[in-house]
């Protein structure tokens, strides 16, 4: 174990990792020996008030690991509770953002504690049927093993209608997509659940008062979920305690790209982006590092000698002129050309958008061929600036998030490696970082 | 495309019922998912009996089988059309039966998958969005990021993830698919 590691080891898979120490961390025996189902159990026998859960997930300052980083008992507490329709918790495995893969690591390895967190949500939110949307490419594996705990807990009596007497209901469902990256964001994802195209719908109103089938939902990423039976059994306090202000508690972080051994790490918030690198196996080929897009490819790149000085919590990489994200780290090392990678990411937004906003829908197409007109050698150096205003186009005129997401890689490309760009077009589609390094570019 | 498809209805109405198009296992699986919804909310099992269809068709959907999806559901065509035509999951055009998507999102890009496409390409002798003659095997165009980014660069084959690859690797993962 190197230095760092004895540092961290203390501090590693406190929360929705725990039992990964365990053999068969997946089944229902590890999860119980850690005490999983505890707090279930407990709120079925002593039914307390449900305005006290909430208060509770609000206290631990919990926030959506999504992306979006919204106080989920805040987003709790605009459940209508005391409304007599059906009402519908509907968690997001629909993981797809670029970089990111702990949900599904959450799905394989602890779906436990996802179905509990479900389940105590249930109860705050007085809510009786829940959904999982799995993403379609999860059926091999991350899939079966949910459904797997799934009929476990149900046959240990932990689900179902009048829980072990208590009369408490409680119902929870699998559902499987099938492609489709926009069905990430909540309301494509309320419509990919009806069996609709994923569109998002314009807000408000919010699911809370009008989601799946028009009745009041919550919908909250996987990690989300899964971080609130920790939480209760360990206390508000201990969980707000692990992190700075404002960023509460734990979060798996996902590094990938030119990192030497990169891997999923349940960590604080606000540890430092260089120790996770480090403890990632640092740069591969022992490179230098570049830059770093720091919670999934949404959020703006920031340069690697400004990472190396930044804190991974919300506050700190804001400030360092980006976004936690969903804390998925994409490292580049200096052979890497920021214009090939913005093309590819720019394709990306254009084959997902789902169409129904002008702006994202042919600005992304717009953004993306400028680029590969870069890379062919054909653009001009004013194109430079139309890149620019298509993007500033698309942020802020589209229905969801997703415009604004494809906008900012380009933005802040442009902004940081400007120079890339220009090269590339004043030397016929040949790359500065190529001519400089010669062959050990990728 | 077939007249028989324009005699199909609305909602069922079909004048020519293609429900037979769909097995019995098929009809079995559509009817395990309309049960997880509330009662006239079927059309919540859409994507769920489009894949039981795809999968029961070796790989790709086709128009008659659209209908029947339709027809089982008591759902509009159109409502069954534009999901199928959404999703990327969901071939309406023939294609070989093993779908092998290499992951060519960022991570994966960094890691060399291009590389790895461009092996796929030569081996088969195809191109991305190509089957082989035999229906063997389709190399789909992948966009979206699979999520197994610090196992760059992946490959998924019929749902399965293959991590870490290598050129080797993906020659046996491909010489392995009957």
């Amino acid at each position: 174990m190197s230095d760092l590691e004895a540092k961290y080891a203390d501090k590693m898979n406190l929360l929705v990792f725990e039992p990964l120490k365990l053999e068969r961390s997946w089944t229902l025996p590890a999860y119980r020996s850690i005490g999983g189902y505890d707090v279930w159990e407990k709120l079925l026998t002593e039914k307390p008030d449900r305005g006290s859960i909430i208060e509770q997930v609000k206290a631990s300052g919990l926030r959506g690991r999504g992306g979006a980083g919204f106080p989920t008992g805040t987003k709790w507490s605009f459940m209508p509770r005391n409304s007599p329709v059906q009402k519908y918790l509907v968690c997001n495995s629909d993981e797809s953002e670029p970089g990111t893969c702990h949900d599904r690591d959450i799905l394989r390895f602890n779906p436990h504690a996802l179905i509990e967190g479900l389940a105590i949500a249930g109860y705050a939110t007085n809510t009786t049927v829940a959904y999982n949307y799995i993403r379609g490419e999860f059926l091999g594996e991350p899939a079966p093993r949910f459904e797997a705990a799934l009929r476990e807990a149900y046959e240990a009596g932990l689900l179902g209608k009048n829980i072990r007497g208590s009369g408490v209901d409680f119902d929870l469902y699998t559902f499987i997509g099938a492609g489709a990256y926009i069905c990430g964001e909540e309301t494509g994802l309320l419509e990919s659940l009806e069996g609709k195209p994923g569109k998002p719908r314009f807000k408000p109103p919010f699911p809370a008062n009008f989601g799946l089938y028009g009745a009041p939902t919550t919908v909250n990423n996987t990690l989300s979920f899964a971080s609130v039976p920790t939480i209760l059994r360990k206390g508000p306090a201990w969980f707000a305690s692990l992190g700075p202000a404002n960023s509460a508690g734990t979060m798996i972080f996902s590094f990938s790209g030119h990192v030497a051994k990169p891997r999923n790490l349940e960590l604080p918030l606000g540890t430092p982006f260089a120790d996770l690198l480090e403890l990632n196996g640092g740069m591969l080929r022992g490179a230098k590092l570049k830059a770093v897009i720091p919670g999934g490819v949404s959020v703006p790149v920031v340069p690697g000698d400004i990472m190396m000085k930044t804190n991974m919590d919300y506050d700190s990489v804001k400030a360092a002129g980006s976004a936690l994200g969903t804390g998925a780290a994409i490292i580049m090392d200096e052979t890497t050309c920021m214009v090939r990678v913005l093309e590819r990411i720019s394709r990306f937004y254009k084959s997902e958008s789902c169409g129904q906003c002008t702006p994202c829908r042919e600005g992304t197409g717009w953004m993306n061929r400028l680029l590969q007109r870069m890379l062919a050698g054909e653009a001009r150096r004013e194109e430079l600036g139309l890149l620019l205003d298509v993007a500033n186009r698309i942020e802020g005129h589209t229905i969801c998030a997703f415009g604004d997401a494809s906008a900012w890689p380009v933005q802040s490309f442009l902004k940081h490696y400007r120079h890339e760009f220009e090269y590339m077009i004043d030397h016929g589609g040949r790359s500065l970082v190529t001519e400089q390094l010669g062959a050990r570019a990728a | 495309m077939s007249n028989a498809r324009s005699s199909v209805g609305v909602a069922g109405t079909a004048l020519m019922s293609k429900l037979s198009l769909l097995s019995e296992e098929t009809r079995r699986e559509i009817d395990h998912w309309v049960a997880k919804f509330p009662p006239g909310r079927q059309r919540s099992a859409c994507i769920a009996a489009l894949r039981a269809a795809q999968e029961q068709n070796l790989g790709h959907l086709t128009p008659d089988l659209l209908d029947a999806v339709a027809e089982h559901l008591k759902l509009p065509p159109i409502q069954v059309y534009e999901v199928a035509t959404f999703y990327s999951m969901f071939e309406i055009h023939p294609c070989g039966r093993h779908h092998v998507s290499i992951c060519t999102n960022i991570s994966c890009m960094l890691n060399g998958a291009e590389a790895l496409v461009a092996h796929a390409e030569r081996k088969l002798g195809i191109k991305l969005n190509e089957s082989t003659a035999d229906g063997r095997i389709f190399l789909k165009r992948e966009e979206e990021c699979l999520a197994a980014c610090n196992g760059a660069p992946m490959a998924m084959v019929d749902h399965v993830f293959h991590e870490n690859l290598t050129a080797e690797k993906l020659d046996k993962i491909l010489d392995e698919l009957k």
